[in-house]
């Protein structure tokens, strides 16, 4: 009958599809788990600096992987939300984290909101020029800025205490909160990457004559798109202040807008897992080589990996697994 | 004494001065990207560290091998040139079918390299270079002093870009080039060698940028880190002005020097932001940029 072979094909690809799910789900759970018993192995304040580089570096690849939008920027982002949070939290004494990091955050997205419109009307080489020129803007900013601490930055940063009940001073109550702040930025960043908003931003990156064609308000998709990323990077930066009890230079500096691009290049980019992977491995890797005698050699050796993933590795890491995954197994 | 705007005019001229020869960098470093950007189509982000490479080949070739200041000034951009010219050859071609932004991140890797290794060998405190001796002193013109070094800078500097401008407006091999910029594959196609011709380019445009560290050598300090936060100046210059003419990003280059020198006398606390405050400015009126042509 005609009738059932139509009815035979949807029901195999809904199977299909519902498998998928499945092995999503099961593969997010374990790695929750993996992230519940981490601090137990290893030392939580290592795994809390790679979870808050990975929530950057997740913010970032949102803008690079799924709207094509090199920012050469974003330091500016996690520097923002740093010192604001950084700075309430140190003169109001009775200020909550959560509220603390939640201002840094909104602060970021207001500096987003601002140099998304600047950014926005170049394209391409220049977009990267103009995002790099005004976090270098912010660089200075913070080097005069009455409230930052010039060079030293800001120091004893209180963790206070969690709604005003949980004490963060102890690592392993810290680490289980900046686990849930990642948690929510990831669970973000998926869902706008998987909703039609996101589908859009790649057909954006894909072919942006097109998107205008079809009657897409590209602007505004970049500039909301623009906004989330730096609104989380902002977070990614608050949270920081809060574990390490500082904000400093270094988070504004040019560099830290490179290392961002790195890790996402490194992991994968437009892929979700990727600059977490990313992050987790280029933090280990300055981890291990600060202890080494090739600790000077840091940037020299992460410009290597740079040129070494550009030239042969441009899907990353996660890009190339999953390559190697449809190839054989499918 | 002379008051310009409540200021004296020997210290009016002064920062003018220094904001020109400041504008003559930004102009010869914005025109090294833009001749690389109009054949290439990457912005090298290598630039600030070939730059830095030009400055440290001065002062080593004077230290260990006697090579003076004005042989320096011929050698030094010949042989980073030629350093560039391996980096196009080898490293830049095998990704030139691909999105020009990974152009941008193998060129900022490269500088990561470059910049980080001087830093190992000679650390970040700078070196000082020795001005020749015809050019030390000044002259005293009067309503102020001009030191000699500063101006030879501006009219050396202001020669090489009139000698890039006559290269490329004016000889067959500069007609080349702008027929490469608009269409390369066309120009291929009527039998010119365009690898070649890129990877020339590439070599000018990186020599261009050797030549600006020679002549900085004397006048600021010589540290790996000297190249980098010029660069991020120097873009913002060029998103000013757009990559699109030469005399463009040379007018466009000076000028930004002169606004930068005029804060310093009237609002020094904002002489490091300017230019990224007009880069706004421009943004926000005129966002193709001064000379641009692309939307």
């Amino acid at each position: 009958m005609p009738a059932s072979t139509v009815l035979k094909a949807p029901t195999a690809v809904a199977q299909r599809q519902r498998r998928a799910n499945l092995r999503r789900n099961a593969f997010y759970i374990a790695l929750v788990g993996v992230g519940l018993v981490a601090p137990f192995i290893a030392y939580p304040v290592f795994l809390m600096k790679i979870l808050c580089f990975a929530l950057f570096a997740c913010a970032f690849n949102l803008l690079l992987g799924y709207a094509g939008l090199l920012s050469f920027g974003h330091a500016a982002f996690l520097a923002t939300g740093g010192y604001a949070t950084g700075y309430l939290l140190a003169s109001y004494p009775g200020l909550t984290p959560e509220l603390g990091i939640l201002a840094g955050t909104l602060m970021a997205t207001l500096l987003g909101v601002l140099f998304g419109v600047l950014s926005i009307r170049r394209q391409g080489i220049y977009f990267a020029m103009v995002t790099l020129a005004l976090a270098q803007l912010m660089f200075f900013v913070f080097i005069q800025a009455p409230f930052t601490g010039g060079e030293d930055g800001l120091h004893g940063v209180p963790r206070g205490e969690l709604f005003g009940v949980i004490s963060l001073r102890s690592n392993l109550a810290m680490y289980y909160f900046v686990f849930a702040i990642f948690l929510l930025g990831y669970a973000l960043i998926q869902r706008t990457v998987h909703s039609p908003f996101g589908q859009v931003l790649k057909a954006i990156r894909e072919n942006e004559p097109r998107a205008i064609s079809l009657g897409y308000n590209v602007d505004a998709y970049k500039l909301v798109a623009f906004v989330i990323s730096a609104g989380l990077a902002g977070l990614a930066g608050s949270t920081k202040t809060v574990v390490f009890q500082l904000a400093s230079l270094t988070d504004a500096h040019w560099h830290m807008s490179g290392e961002v691009i790195l890790m996402t290049l490194l992991g994968g980019v437009g892929t979700l897992l990727g600059p977490l992977m990313g992050a987790g491995l280029v933090v280990s890797l300055q981890h291990l080589l600060a202890q080494s005698p090739l600790g000077n050699w840091v940037s020299v050796i992460l410009g290597a990996i740079f040129v070494v993933c550009v030239l042969s590795f441009r899907s990353g890491i996660i890009g190339e697994l999953g390559a190697i995954y449809r190839k054989n197994f499918k | 004494m002379t008051m310009i705007f409540g200021v004296p005019m020997a210290v009016f001229m002064g920062q003018l001065t220094l904001g020109l020869v400041n504008g003559a960098f930004y102009a010869l470093l914005s025109l090294g990207l833009a001749v690389i950007f109009g054949l290439l189509k990457i912005v090298n982000f290598a630039h600030g560290a070939q730059y830095m490479l030009g400055a440290f080949a001065a002062l080593l070739g004077f230290r260990y091998l006697g090579i003076n200041y004005w042989l320096a000034l011929i050698l030094v951009p010949l042989v980073i040139g030629g350093l560039g010219m391996l980096l196009e050859r080898f490293l830049l071609r095998r990704i030139a079918h691909l999105d020009h932004l990974y152009g941008l991140l193998l060129t900022f890797g490269l500088a990561l390299i470059f910049e980080g290794t001087l830093v190992n060998l000679f650390g970040v405190s700078g070196a000082r270079y020795a001005t020749p001796e015809i050019l030390q002193g000044g002259l005293n013109l009067g309503f102020m002093f001009l030191p000699t070094y500063r101006a030879w800078v501006l009219v050396a500097a202001l020669a090489m870009c009139l000698f890039t401008w006559f290269m490329i407006e004016r000889t067959r091999l500069g007609a080349y080039l702008r027929a490469g910029t608009e269409n390369s594959q066309l120009m291929q196609a009527f039998g010119v060698n365009v690898p070649l011709l890129i990877t020339l380019t590439y070599g000018f445009g990186v020599g261009l940028a050797a030549f600006a560290g020679v002549l900085a050598a004397p006048l600021y300090p010589v540290s790996p880190t000297m190249g980098s936060s010029l660069l991020i100046v120097v873009f913002a210059v060029v998103v000013i002005g757009g990559m699109g003419s030469i005399l463009g990003a040379i007018l466009t280059g000076l000028g930004m020097g002169i606004i930068e020198g005029l804060t310093k006398v009237y609002y020094p606390e904002a002489a490091n932001t300017v230019i990224f405050l007009v880069m706004i400015l421009v943004l926000m009126l005129r966002p193709a940029g001064l000379f641009g042509k692309e939307a």
